[in-house]
């Protein structure tokens, strides 16, 4: 992994950070890089409620944005930037204020790379949404003077069309932070940690290597 | 959230009868549904703070519950609802988990807007 000068992370919603990307967020943060979290929502269309439900529809975005400002604890970000979007709607938002607002913060942190979803890979119409503004701002900036632009990618189709991940970090140093994040947004995933606790304890390699190994893809500009 | 006692979801409703109140109502299966199942047709619906009157209300059914409000010129329905709670603005709130916990459908009545 590269020593960068600052890495940028965009994601949709509070959570999204903690599976994917915070091993590697982590490894940034132990290597002394200053890392910004950029995150569109609160997750206030969450359906995971606990069971019995301790969350309801109105209570959860304080619930999440308390679970969000824990898991950066954990993975040592010290700005963390919520923008106040609603969840589910960011794709109905106007497109040229979402780049804008992403161009905003290049400007501002001068990221040597940046980190979001991959548009058209990425499943959730936030996801997608979230990283085609994102694509359009490093877009406008001359070649040269781009960011590295990391993308997340998990639709069914995205190893068939984009090939298989260029990057692949193994995270297991830092797989203890990565859990506490993933811990941190218990409202989402207590019950997936339930089925998975003794799959860790047992050190299931497929649970192991899920964990353990965060994948990116460079996005192609075309 | 606790699961739905009928004599007081219906106190509550009746509560808010004739009074201007705000409508939250919301089905959902999540935007995952169709990822990972390919052939399930995933649809949803959503309104936050729609301002209505109503003229009667009414929580009934077996379990899951249903609960129609009757407004001067339609109807507002859920169907599917298992939980509920009285918030401490005073705000019906009535959800329908699913078999996992997940929420799946969300009626609420408030006097005031919803953030």
């Amino acid at each position: 992994m590269e020593k960068e000068r600052h890495v940028l992370v965009v994601f949709p919603h509070p959570d999204d950070e903690a599976f994917g990307v915070s091993g590697t967020i982590a490894s940034h943060v132990n290597m002394g890089t200053p890392v910004t979290y950029a995150c569109l929502t609160l997750g206030q269309m969450g359906r995971n409620m606990g069971n019995p439900p301790f969350a309801n529809r109105e209570n959860l975005p304080a619930i999440r944005k308390k679970e969000l400002k824990d898991a950066a604890r954990a993975m040592g970000i010290n700005d963390l930037r919520m923008l106040g979007f609603r969840d589910k709607t960011i794709e109905f938002e106007d497109e040229n204020m979402l780049s804008n607002l992403m161009s905003s913060l290049i400007t501002e942190l001068n990221p040597s790379l940046v980190i979001t979803f991959y548009p058209g890979y990425s499943v959730h119409p936030d996801h997608e949404a979230t990283g085609a503004a994102v694509v359009r701002a490093v877009e406008k900036i001359p070649e040269a003077d781009r960011p590295k632009l990391h993308c997340v990618a998990f639709s069914r189709n995205c190893v068939e069309e984009l090939g298989e991940p260029d990057i692949v970090y193994d995270i297991s140093a830092v797989a203890d932070i990565k859990l506490d994040a993933i811990r941190a947004h218990r409202s989402q995933t207590e019950l997936m940690l339930e089925e998975m606790a003794d799959k860790l304890k047992e050190k299931d390699p497929k649970t192991l290597a899920w964990i353990n190994n965060e994948r990116f893809w460079t996005y192609k500009f075309s | 959230m606790d699961p739905v006692i009928l004599s007081e979801v219906q106190e509550a409703l009746d509560r808010f009868k004739e009074r201007e109140v705000y409508i939250h109502l919301e089905t959902t299966n999540g935007a995952y549904a169709s990822h990972n199942n390919e052939s399930f047709f995933s649809s949803g619906a959503y309104i936050r703070n729609a301002k209505v009157t109503y003229e009667r209300a009414k929580i009934t059914g077996e379990g899951p519950f249903r609960t129609g409000l009757k407004i001067p010129l339609g109807w507002v329905y859920a169907e599917g609802i298992t939980h509920f709670e009285i918030d401490d603005k005073g705000r019906l709130l009535l959800a329908g988990h699913d078999f996992n916990g997940k929420l799946a459908v969300a009626l609420e009545i408030s006097e005031t807007p919803f953030e």
